[in-house]
Formats: C-alpha cells, structure tokens, sequence
C-alpha cells in the first residue's frame, strides 16, 4: 500500500474504533478491547507514514470538495506527522491508563467516555495532517466538541461550570477570530493551503499583519494564550485520563500546533521577520510564560499546579514561532513532543495517587513517595525533563529555543526562558520532594508497605518516563526530521 | 410524460387533498398524503436535474403560450427551492401522522382533514415556487397562507387560536400589499408574466406608479417572511402550533416569501433598478442585522424553549436578507444556500421539540431538565440541529456561515462580519442553555418517567439530523446550485 491509501485510514481507525465501542456498550472487556485494539492499529498506521515523510515525500489526498478551489484536504508534512506521531504513540499507553483509572474509580458512563476519546484521537490526527486551514478549522472544532462531554464527565455543577468555560473560551475565539482570520486570508490570498514559505507575502501589509497574526494567535484559544487561557485550569475538573490527554496529547498541543503551522506555513518566518508583525506575540508568549509559572506556584492543588504549568510551557511554543527563525521554530516543535511525554507522565502520576491514596493537595503528598516509589520516580523523571534537564528529552527543546532567541538576538527572551526553568524547579521538585524525604504525618507507621495505584495505571507511567528518557536520544532523527519545515 | 412535471408539482398534491377530506378516518389517509408528498418530492428531485443539465424549462399552462397563458417557468432558483420545500414536505409527513393522532386538538373524524389542509398548503407553496406569473404568485400565496392560518389553529394550547388570528391578520395584510403591487405593475405594462414584465419594466422605471408598486411590494412581502420589524406574527404561531406544522411551517413558509422577494426585485425589477435606483438594500441592511442581534438576544431570554427557536428563526431570515443586501454573488449564494440549510437545522430542531413534547407534554425549560438521560436519541438530533444552527463545521449552518461572511469581507464590511460572528455565538448560548438543561440538571418532580420516542417520530427527525451533517460535508447542493441559482438571479451566469 503506498501513503496516499493509507492516510485516510489514520483518520478513519479511531473513527471505527468509537464505532464499535458503541457496540460493545455493555461488555466492558470487548469495549476496552476495541480501544486498545484501535489504538494499536492507529499507531501502526501512523508509523508506516513514517519513513516516507522524513525522505521528503508529501503524500496528500482529497476527501471531497467544500467550495470551487477549497477542498478538504489530508496532507503530511513533517510538523504534522511529529504531532501525530506523538498523538498516536501516547494514546495506547493513556487509553490502559484509563482502564485502570476508569475501573479503579468505578466512574459512570464509561461507554460515552470511551467513544468521546476515540472521536477526539480522530479529530487530533485530522489537526495534524490538515493539509490547508479549513481542514484544520473544521478537525479543530470537532476537538472541542468532543472533549466537551469528557470534560463535562462528572455531570456535577463544577462540572457543567467548567464545561461552560471551556466551551465559551475556545468556541468564543475560534469563531470569533480564527474563522474571521480564516475567511479573511482566503478572500486576500485565494488559498488557504499551507505552503513552504508561507502564502500571505505580498498579498497583505503594513499593521494589517499585526492584526491578522493577532486574530490568529488568539483565534487560536487552545494554545492558551493569555488572556485566554482560563478553560485550561478550569477544564481539570475532568477524570484525570482526561486531564492527561488535554494537556499531553490532543487539545492544547492541537493549539500549539496549530500556532505553528499558521506561523511556518501560511505567514512563513522570513515574511514574519520582515516586517517584524511577531515582536509583539514574543513578548504575550514571554508574559504567559511567567505569569503562568508563578501562578503554579501559588496552586496547592497538584492538577491546577500542573494546569499552570502547562500554559506557561504551551507558551514557550508561541514564543519558539514568534522568534521567526529556524531554530525557534525547529525548538517550539520538539517542545510539543517534549512536553507532551512529560507531562502525561506528571498527570498519570497525579492520577495514580488519587486512585491509590485518593490525594488531590501537594501538601497532603508527606512521605507517599514511600508507599508510591515507582508513581514518585516516573514523577521526578516526567518533572526533570519538563525543567529541561539532561539526559531528558526536555532538554533539546529548551536548548534549540536558546538557540533560536540568540539567532534572534532577543537576550532578555533567553533570560526569561533561564528564569522560566527557574520556576520550572520551584514548583515542580517540591511534589517528590515532599514524597520521597518529608516525613508522613503524625501517626503513620515507620515501615509504610508499597500500596501503587492498579498495574494498569502505573505501567503507563513508567513507560511514558522511560519515554523522557528515550527522547534525549532521539534528538538527531528528530531534528533531521523537523529541519526542512523552514526551507522554501 | 416528462415535460409535464412542472405543472404535475402543483397538480399532485392539489388532486389528491380533497381526496383526503372524502377519505374515513385511519391510516390511509395518512398513506395517501404520505405518498403525494413522496411523489411530489420525486418530481422535484426530476426537475432539478433536468434543469441543472438542460437549462431553463418552460411550462405553458392549458397550451396558451406566454403571455398569454399562464407560464410555469423553472430555472436553477426555482427548482432548488422546490425541492427543499418537497423534501421537508415529505419528511414531516411522515413524522406528522404520530403527532395528529396524539397531540392536537382534533376528533379523530376530523383528522383526514388536516392532510387535506397539508396538502393544500404544499400546494400553495410550491405553486408560488414553479409559476413564472406575477398574479398567479398571488392566488397560489394565498392557498398556502389560508391553509396555514388553520393549520396552526389547531394546536392544544388554546393560545394556539389568538396566534393564528394574528397571523391572519398580519398574513393578509401583507398580501393584500402584494396584490395592490402586482396590480399597479399590470396597470403600467398590461402583462402579469415575470419574463414579459422584466422586459417592460425598464421603459416605465422612472414612474411613480411603478416606484409605489416596488414599494408596496417590499413591505407585503417583508410581512410575509417575517423581515424585522414585521416579525411580530411569528413567534407565537410558532411556539403554539403542533410541532409538525411548525417543523413545516418554519422550514418552508418564511423561506418560500424570501424566494417571492428574490424573484421580485432580481428577476422581474432587475437588481439595477432594485438596488442601484431604489437603494433596496440601504433598507435591508439595517434591518437585517438589527433582526438578527435583537432576535438572538431575546431568544437568549425565553423560556419556551418552542419560542426560543422562533425568535432564532426571525435571526435566521435576518441572514438571509443580509446575503441579499450584499448583492453579490457570494452574498446570494450565502442567502440562497442558507434558505436550504435553515430548513434543514430547524426542522431538526421543531421536531425534536416534537418528541420531547410527545413524551413529557411540554417543551419548556424547566420540564426539560433531564431529558438528555431519558431520551438520549432525541437530545442528540437536537444537539446536532443546534450544532448547525451555530454553524459549527461539518454541519449545513457552517456552509451558509462561510459564504456571508466571505461575502461581508469581499465587500470589505467588516462591521457586518464581526457582527455575523458575534451573533453566532449568540446561538450558542441560547443553544447551550437547553443542551445544559437537558443533560446536566435532575428532572423535575412529578414528571412521568417516560422513554425514548417511537420510531415513527425519530426516524424522520434523524432523518433530517443526518442531512444536517451530509450537507456540511458535500456541498455540491447547498452551495454548489445555490451559486448557481445565484448567478441565474443576478444574470450573470452561463
């Protein structure tokens, strides 16, 4: 089979896969099944696109025809197959930690969560291999519509308050901004594909790019730019798997990335830079990447801590495409595989310690790390390379976003990005810290016996820091992969 | 056979009426409308394609050749329409019969009428749609309004009988306004066919005479289509009648008078005498977004849920006369193909309300909390009828969306986009309000635990929620001919 047909099949298996979780409604194995089983097959799938793509090949296919000259249209480019690479690789391992979380919390309605995932993985893959923005647009929406029902799972009023918030933000700006800045390139430009270099140089100028990339970037409200970012704390009110794949694999990374191809592909950097239209998006993205920080700082709650630190390392992204050069871009890309490893692994962690200890405060966390050695260590590891420390992964990214702020020789950016890692340190160590050498609270036993969430639940997480891990030595491939993005 | 489908579309379903009111009580009757109606959307589905592949056909009524005889003409535009009212025609009678045997206010001996009364009021409208003459626009207006004023009479709600006085009041006026503008139109030309009139016209354009005809017209039409201000008879005929004559009503009425205001000032005034002479749409424009922000923020506010959507259907037409006033191609299109997509997202949604109505016995907010648990599968057709009303993606409403407001930027308006975007999330908060009530809160007290709706309800409401879903994807239909019947309109086209 060549890429051309198997592409659609990227798209059509999570599809399937929701499908026949329908069917299986009341026997929770097969259900379950189906989901791994979907998951498998996707990765499969999304791999044998794989060699291709790095060897220069652009495999595209037309689905069907939305107006004379727009159609809907998958095509892979290497930006998008590391995003969907990462989607499909994280979503076996979150769809076995969902068993264990689902079935260890007995939760309600798991049929409806499970068909919700599925759609989303399928809207996530359809973000990533959009092959011009309407695509894009249209897989974008179909993300938020299907998260919100998982977000909403609890059916309680936090619940439906924070549904509400989540809806209104990134609907809100979607249709607000990003189908007006959409509608607006397609009647300046005459395409809305994304092509190398961009397709807006020329066509447009003067303050009217600042305003254009503005409706972009805060059209864009899954890469929670602040001001708007509030859905993303508000939205942790969902089971934890949830949380987990907001943050790692589908919702903000669909934002980020779709920041990055708007940026790479449809302004192009060197058009950027030539009118300098991105100055003004580094310094919001610095401004979320601080603010966010400190504000984790101030969250005892160990999901809102880790929601905060979310937006401030989504924002490390935006300011990697607002750089407008090669190296900011090639960092904010590896920051999406980077953070995403990381992160699922600290919200897998949070996850198995409410299951097992059923502890939601950073402060209650005194000595578990004891009874929890395995959940702890992945935590340490995931927190490591989120600060962007060798030899994780994380590190690569902070390091080529360095890199790319000298080139832009924007010095107080690096020292915003050192300072960041600062407050990376700050708020994150302090939660195996507390783990691993405070002592348990009065009362407790000297000899605590190991009491780990369900082998389901921590399998994941093991595997995902191991993940961390395998990345900083998988720097080269992706480098190699991710470098002709920037090239005309 | 084949050349005589044009008057067949209007023949069919007005033979077979009486038929229906000389029928007993029982199932054929429903069968027989069942039937006319499916026969009548065949036609219409021939019509389109022959049109689409031969070009425009003429009709000449009784052998009389135009202008003489009567001329039923059919072209893009017109067969379009035609099949958008067939279609919803044909599904809501098969959701009607559950509804008529249960839910209204008639002795099972008077049932066989109100498929008589149906098929009269497809009659008219379809007649309205297919005539090329400006007179018989009239009598076909008046068939369909008269059988409509009794059509909504008949709900429970005994409420149901002042809204359809009110109509009636309202509705004639609005004709009576027509015919005295088709009346000064024949004075001055001696000639009540379209084609014939449109040649005419120009050499008596700067005339009193005709600038009052255009005038009187604009408003008799305007009242007819509910245009805000001219709305007020809508909301109430809508929120009282039985939910099957609304879905009927909503998805084909309003939009029938829009297709008379397109073919009034396009093809028979010209859009260089309606928009360039008389300034038409320095007059629609304001009205059209002030329709659409006031009726989105006071559906925000209802409590009936019926209601609601009414005031969103008064929105909705705003729309429509916005893509108009662009008088563009784009701006056509957008209006053309919103006219297919609305009927589609708001028979989804009256028939929804229909089910839920059916098993709890009421549609508004506070006794629907909970139905999102009970009835799973008609809180899902709702979701994806309020979707699309949004005008979220993959769905028909975001066609319609896309094209107004690359319409509003083609002519650099960039207030009217803004203000298009900003309404639809106006939608969504009147959409969200149900959805919330429906899945998040606990059912009110003493409400019988009733299940899901009969088939006989649900298959026609998911009928058209899955439309909704196909034409957002394969716009070939209600975008691709909607451009096309756009051109035609503006004369333009090949």
């Amino acid at each position: 089979m060549n890429s051309e047909t198997i592409l659609p099949l990227a798209l059509f298996i999570p599809l399937l896969s929701a499908f026949f979780i329908a069917l299986n409604d009341g026997r929770p194995d097969w259900r379950e099944g189906a989901t791994l089983l979907g998951s498998l097959l996707l990765l499969g799938v999304v791999f044998s696109l794989l060699p291709a793509v790095a060897t220069g090949a652009r495999p595209t296919v037309d689905l069907l025809e939305f107006a004379p000259g727009l159609p809907l249209r998958l095509s892979v480019e290497p930006l998008g197959m590391t995003f969907a690479c990462v989607a499909a690789l994280l979503w076996p391992l979150n769809s076995l930690y969902s068993i264990g979380y689902m079935r260890g919390n007995q939760e309600q309605h798991q049929t409806r969560f499970y068909i919700c995932f599925a759609i989303a993985i399928a809207s996530t893959i359809g973000i990533a291999f959009a092959g011009n923005l309407l695509t894009l647009f249209i897989f974008y929406e179909a993300l938020t519509l299907s998260t919100y029902p998982l977000v909403t799972h609890k059916g309680t009023e936090e619940a439906k308050q924070a549904g509400r918030l989540y809806l209104g933000i990134l609907v809100g700006t979607s249709i607000g901004f990003l189908l007006l800045a959409i509608v607006w390139t397609w009647v300046v430009a005459g395409t809305l594909e994304f092509a190398p270099g961009g397709i807006l140089a020329g066509k447009i100028d003067g303050p009217l790019v600042n305003v254009l990339l503005a409706l972009y970037m805060f059209g864009i409200g899954k890469a929670a730019l602040m001001p708007f970012h509030r859905w993303l704390p508000a939205a942790m009110v969902a089971p934890t798997p949830v949380s987990a794949l907001l943050h790692a694999v589908a919702v903000v990374k669909a934002g980020v990335f779709s920041v990055l191809k708007v940026i790479v592909y449809v302004f192009g950097i060197d058009f950027l830079k030539d009118t300098g239209a991105s100055s003004w998006l580094m310094w919001v993205a610095a401004l979320t990447v601080l603010l966010a920080s400190f504000v984790a700082l101030t969250k005892d709650n160990l999901k809102a801590r880790l929601a905060y630190s979310t937006v401030s390392q989504l924002g490390y992204v935006v300011l990697g495409a607002a750089l407008a050069t090669s190296m900011g871009v090639i960092g904010g890309s590896m920051q999406i595989v980077m953070h995403a490893f990381g992160k699922i692994t600290l919200f897998f962690c949070a996850g198995a310690i409410y299951t097992a200890a059923h502890k939601t405060e950073v402060s209650q966390l005194d000595g578990l790390g004891r009874a929890m050695p395995f959940t702890f260590g992945a935590f340490l590891i995931g927190a490591l390379s989120i600060i962007g420390l060798p030899p994780l992964g994380g590190s690569w990214s902070k390091w080529y976003l360095l890199v790319g702020a000298a080139d832009a020789e924007q010095w107080a950016l690096m020292a915003v990005l050192l300072l960041s890692s600062l407050l990376n340190v700050a708020y994150l160590l302090p939660v195996p810290a507390r783990g691993f050498f405070a002592a348990a609270p009065a009362g407790g036993a000297t000899q605590i016996p190991i009491r780990e969430a369900p082998l389901a639940c921590v399998v994941p997480l093991c595997l995902t820091a191991l993940g961390c891990l395998w990345l900083f030595f998988q720097a080269d491939s992706l480098y190699a992969l991710l470098a002709p993005i920037t090239v005309r | 056979m084949t050349e005589h489908l044009p008057v067949l579309q209007v023949v069919v379903p007005l033979i077979a009426a009486p038929l229906c009111a000389l029928l007993r009580p029982g199932r054929a009757v429903w069968l027989l409308a069942m039937v006319t109606c499916a026969l009548c959307l065949l036609i219409a589905a021939l019509l389109l394609d022959r049109v689409l592949a031969q070009g425009v056909i003429s009709y000449a009524m009784g052998g009389w050749p135009a202008p003489w005889g009567i001329e039923y003409r059919v072209d893009a535009a017109n067969a379009y329409m035609l099949l958008i009212v067939a279609a919803i025609g044909a599904v809501v009678m098969a959701f009607a019969r559950t509804v008529v045997e249960q839910r209204i206010r008639l002795p099972a001996s008077k049932q066989p009428w109100f498929y008589a009364t149906y098929l009269l009021c497809l009659t008219g409208l379809l007649g309205m749609i297919v005539t090329g003459d400006a007179f018989n626009v009239f009598v076909f207006l008046e068939i369909s309004s008269l059988s409509s004023y009794v059509l909504i009479s008949i709900g429970r709600d005994r409420r149901a009988l002042t809204a359809a006085y009110q109509y009636l009041i309202m509705g004639t006026i609005g004709a009576t306004f027509i015919l005295i503008g088709i009346g000064f139109l024949y004075v001055m030309t001696g000639t009540l066919n379209m084609a014939d009139l449109a040649a005419r016209l120009p050499a008596v354009a700067d005339t009193r005479t005709v600038r009052a005809a255009f005038a009187f017209l604009t408003i008799g039409i305007s009242l007819k289509l509910a245009l805000f201000p001219l709305h007020l008879w809508l909301p109430n005929a809508y929120a009282y009648a039985p939910s099957a004559v609304t879905a009927f009503l909503a998805a084909t009425a309003t939009k029938v008078a829009i297709y008379v205001l397109l073919r009034f000032f396009f093809t028979i005034f010209g859009a260089q005498f309606s928009f360039g002479t008389m300034r038409l749409d320095a007059i629609l424009l304001p009205l059209a977004l002030a329709g659409i922000f006031s009726a989105s923020v006071v559906a925000i506010f209802q409590t009936n849920v019926k209601r609601m959507l009414a005031y969103s259907s008064v929105a909705q037409i705003g729309y429509m006369i916005l893509g108009i006033s662009l008088v563009s191609v784009t701006g056509l299109t957008a209006a053309i193909s919103h006219l297919f997509n609305h009927a589609l997202m708001k028979g989804t949604l009256f028939m929804a309300l229909g089910c839920v109505s059916f098993r709890i016995g009421a549609v508004s907010l506070d006794r629907m909390a909970g139905v999102g648990r009970i009835m799973p599968w008609t809180m899902g057709a709702f979701v994806i009828g309020g979707l699309s009303l949004i005008g979220v993606p993959m769905t028909a409403g975001f066609v319609s969306k896309w094209y107004l407001i690359l319409g509003a930027l083609e002519r650099g308006w960039w207030p009217v986009a803004l203000l298009v975007l900003f309404t639809s999330l106006l939608a969504v908060v009147y959409i969200w309000r149900v959805v919330e009530t429906a899945y998040f809160q606990p059912a009110p007290e003493g409400r019988a635990t009733t299940g899901e709706a009969p088939l006989a309800l649900l298959v026609p409401t998911w009928t058209l929620a899955l439309a909704n879903l196909y034409f957002g994807l394969d716009t070939s239909l209600n975008a691709g001919v909607a451009r096309r019947a756009a051109e035609a309109l503006l004369g333009v086209g090949p």
